[in-house]
């Protein structure tokens, strides 16, 4: 259980303009602002949920995970996991938790990631019998069994990704904290992870709140979203709601084999892209069984596809609707 | 949580172990620059050919400096350094995850070197015994006993100093400049350049500051023969500079902590 209420978190941030006479001017007069990364945001997660926290660049969605895994303060506002304060970093609390940081490294870097499971082992006090079976299971399911013994800092970056999963998860955590856990991977390894995610989740019941800038990740895993802009919360609810709500017209793609006039393809719909003979309509939902017809029938389409509007889409128009028009 | 921190002790000093070692060329790199009391020694022992300086005769001077790199060699670590970088990149965000003190972890890594310097400064504690023979080193047994509580308690004050310094990154991100003028001043007062009675009108003031227990005092034992009041002052000292120093390096912890920004990512 995650529970955020009226959560801010504030940094004061030293200003400078570029340029050799503001670097001097800023050692003996210093100009800071305070940004509010996080402002008055309030959520619950109920355990085994799956949710996507997800914003742009700068929204507040690592410095939420943060607070909420006990590395920040928060300047005001309630915030429990697991029943405890996260800042003040009980044993307890720590056991039940974990984060992964794609960018941030936990293993030791100049030793394999069997020494870093031997020392989280230790710190977490886990029985060696749990240990074993865990590191078991995590090496099957992960594919750890080759890069065990081999130092962290000559793993690739997909390599270490799984190494640092399962460095996260060996004193089974029940809230898992994700951040960006598949950036820079190449698809089958993204899969994978989300697979991995989706099955720990499920046979664990544990909570798992994902940010990532891959929204296949989060169409995959989370059946619900969180979304902030500039620290404020904007949308707390189901994925596929949002979808609907936000944008209820399909995405029709097809590759027809015969010429068709511009007249008689905006008949079916409106045309978002075309790559040859592919093209891409965006057609009302309660029209989508008729347009359908028409390209099995006489239009003799190949290759017919009906999809939900991108969730990038969706939340690239949220973003831009949200935030205020710019000073002429 | 004290008993979960014993438990793991064996297995954070067998990592330790295994961080030094792989880190092996600059492991060696740094010790080598812990060497400045044999170019102290050199000197000084020219100045006393002559005549006894102050008392130091140039046994004295070989017996004082060998003793002074043997405990510098089994004292000096780079905390403060390694926690001013972990802070400055963020890297301490993961450290603070693992429920057990930073002090504790930090420290056993570091605890987990000191083997391996041994196998520099032992060598060196034969060569003491074989040029400088016994005037230049105490044989009283009490002081020689006093020498390994005194030399647990030099480390703990200093591993504290540097933690606390170390720490002090958590309000000014950069403590490179503080952890150098901490090393100009310990070089002064703790006889790390030159005894302290050599120091002159500042040999006083020398005394009293947590610097001497640092370094001098277990050198003072191994070296200049003591009486009990002088012991009492040598040990009381070192407990209650440790004990202070670990109530600062703690409570500034405690503070920083509460400033993180876990800056990147």
């Amino acid at each position: 259980m995650i529970r955020a209420r009226e959560l801010t978190k504030h940094f004061k941030v030293h200003r400078r303009p570029p340029g050799f006479a503001a670097a001097v001017r800023s050692l003996v007069h210093r100009k800071y602002e305070v940004v509010k990364a996080v402002d008055g945001v309030s959520f619950t997660i109920a355990r085994g949920e799956r949710v996507g926290f997800l914003g742009p660049n700068g929204a507040g969605k690592t410095t939420t995970l943060k607070v909420l895994s006990g590395l920040l303060h928060p300047t005001t506002g309630e915030v429990a996991v697991e029943d405890f304060t996260p800042s003040r970093r009980q044993a307890g609390f720590l056991g039940k938790i974990t984060l992964v940081m794609g960018q941030k490294s936990q293993l030791i870097w100049d030793l394999p990631p069997s020494e870093t499971y031997a020392m989280n082992r230790a710190v977490f006090d886990v029985p060696q019998a749990q240990f074993d079976a865990t590191l078991g299971e995590l090496t099957d399911l992960l594919e750890l069994g080759p890069l065990l013994g081999k130092p962290t800092r000559q793993l690739s970056l997909g390599e270490r990704m799984k190494c640092e999963l399962a460095a996260a998860l060996l004193h089974r955590p029940t809230t898992l904290f994700l951040d960006e856990p598949t950036i820079g991977l190449d698809v089958a390894m993204q899969v994978a992870i989300r697979d991995f995610v989706r099955s720990y989740n499920q046979r664990h019941e544990a909570t798992v709140l994902l940010t990532s800038h891959y929204m296949d990740d989060v169409v995959a895993l989370c059946p619900r979203i969180i979304v902030i802009d500039q620290g404020k919360l904007i949308h707390d609810g189901d994925l596929r709601q949002l979808i609907k709500t936000r944008d209820p017209d399909k995405r029709v793609s097809f590759t027809l084999t015969q010429a068709i006039g511009d007249g008689e393809l905006a008949q079916l719909g409106a045309l978002l892209a075309r790559d040859g003979q592919r093209f891409t309509l965006r057609v009302a939902e309660r029209e989508v069984p008729a347009v359908i017809g028409q390209l099995l029938g006489p239009l003799k389409a190949a290759d017919l596809a009906i999809e939900d509007p991108p969730l990038e889409d969706i939340l690239r128009e949220m973003f831009g609707k949200h935030r205020p028009e710019a000073p002429a | 949580m004290i008993a979960r921190t014993v438990r793991a002790l064996p297995t954070l000093l067998r990592i330790g172990v295994a961080e030094t070692v792989a880190y092996r060329a600059e492991f060696l790199v740094w010790i080598l620059t812990m060497t400045l009391p044999l170019i102290m020694m050199g000197l000084w022992t020219r100045v006393a050919e002559v005549a006894p300086f102050q008392g130091y005769s140039p046994r004295d001077f070989v017996a004082y400096y060998l003793a002074t790199l043997i405990i510098r060699q089994l004292t000096g670590n780079w905390v403060a350094w390694q926690m001013s970088e972990e802070v400055r990149s963020g890297a301490m965000a993961m450290r603070l995850l693992r429920p057990i003190h930073p002090f504790v972890a930090y420290a056993a890594s570091h605890a987990a070197a000191i083997p391996f310097r041994s196998v520099i400064a032992l060598p060196l504690a034969i060569v003491l015994l074989a040029s400088s023979g016994a005037s230049g080193l105490t044989s009283d047994p009490l002081q020689l006993a006093l020498v390994v509580p005194s030399l647990a308690l030099a480390w703990l004050s200093t591993f504290a100093c540097l933690f606390a310094i170390g720490a002090l990154a958590f309000f000014l991100t950069q403590t490179m400049a503080i952890a150098n003028l901490y090393f100009a001043l310990f070089s002064l007062f703790s006889g790390y350049l030159l005894p302290l009675p050599l120091l002159g009108p500042i040999a006083g003031i020398a005394a009293w500051l947590p610097f001497r227990f640092m370094l001098s005092a277990p050198v003072e034992l191994l070296t200049r023969p003591q009486d009990h009041h002088h012991l009492a002052v040598l040990l009381g000292g070192q407990l209650a500079w440790t004990a202070i120093l670990m109530t600062i390096a703690l409570s500034v912890w405690r503070a920083g902590v509460r400033r993180f920004e876990a800056v990147g990512g």
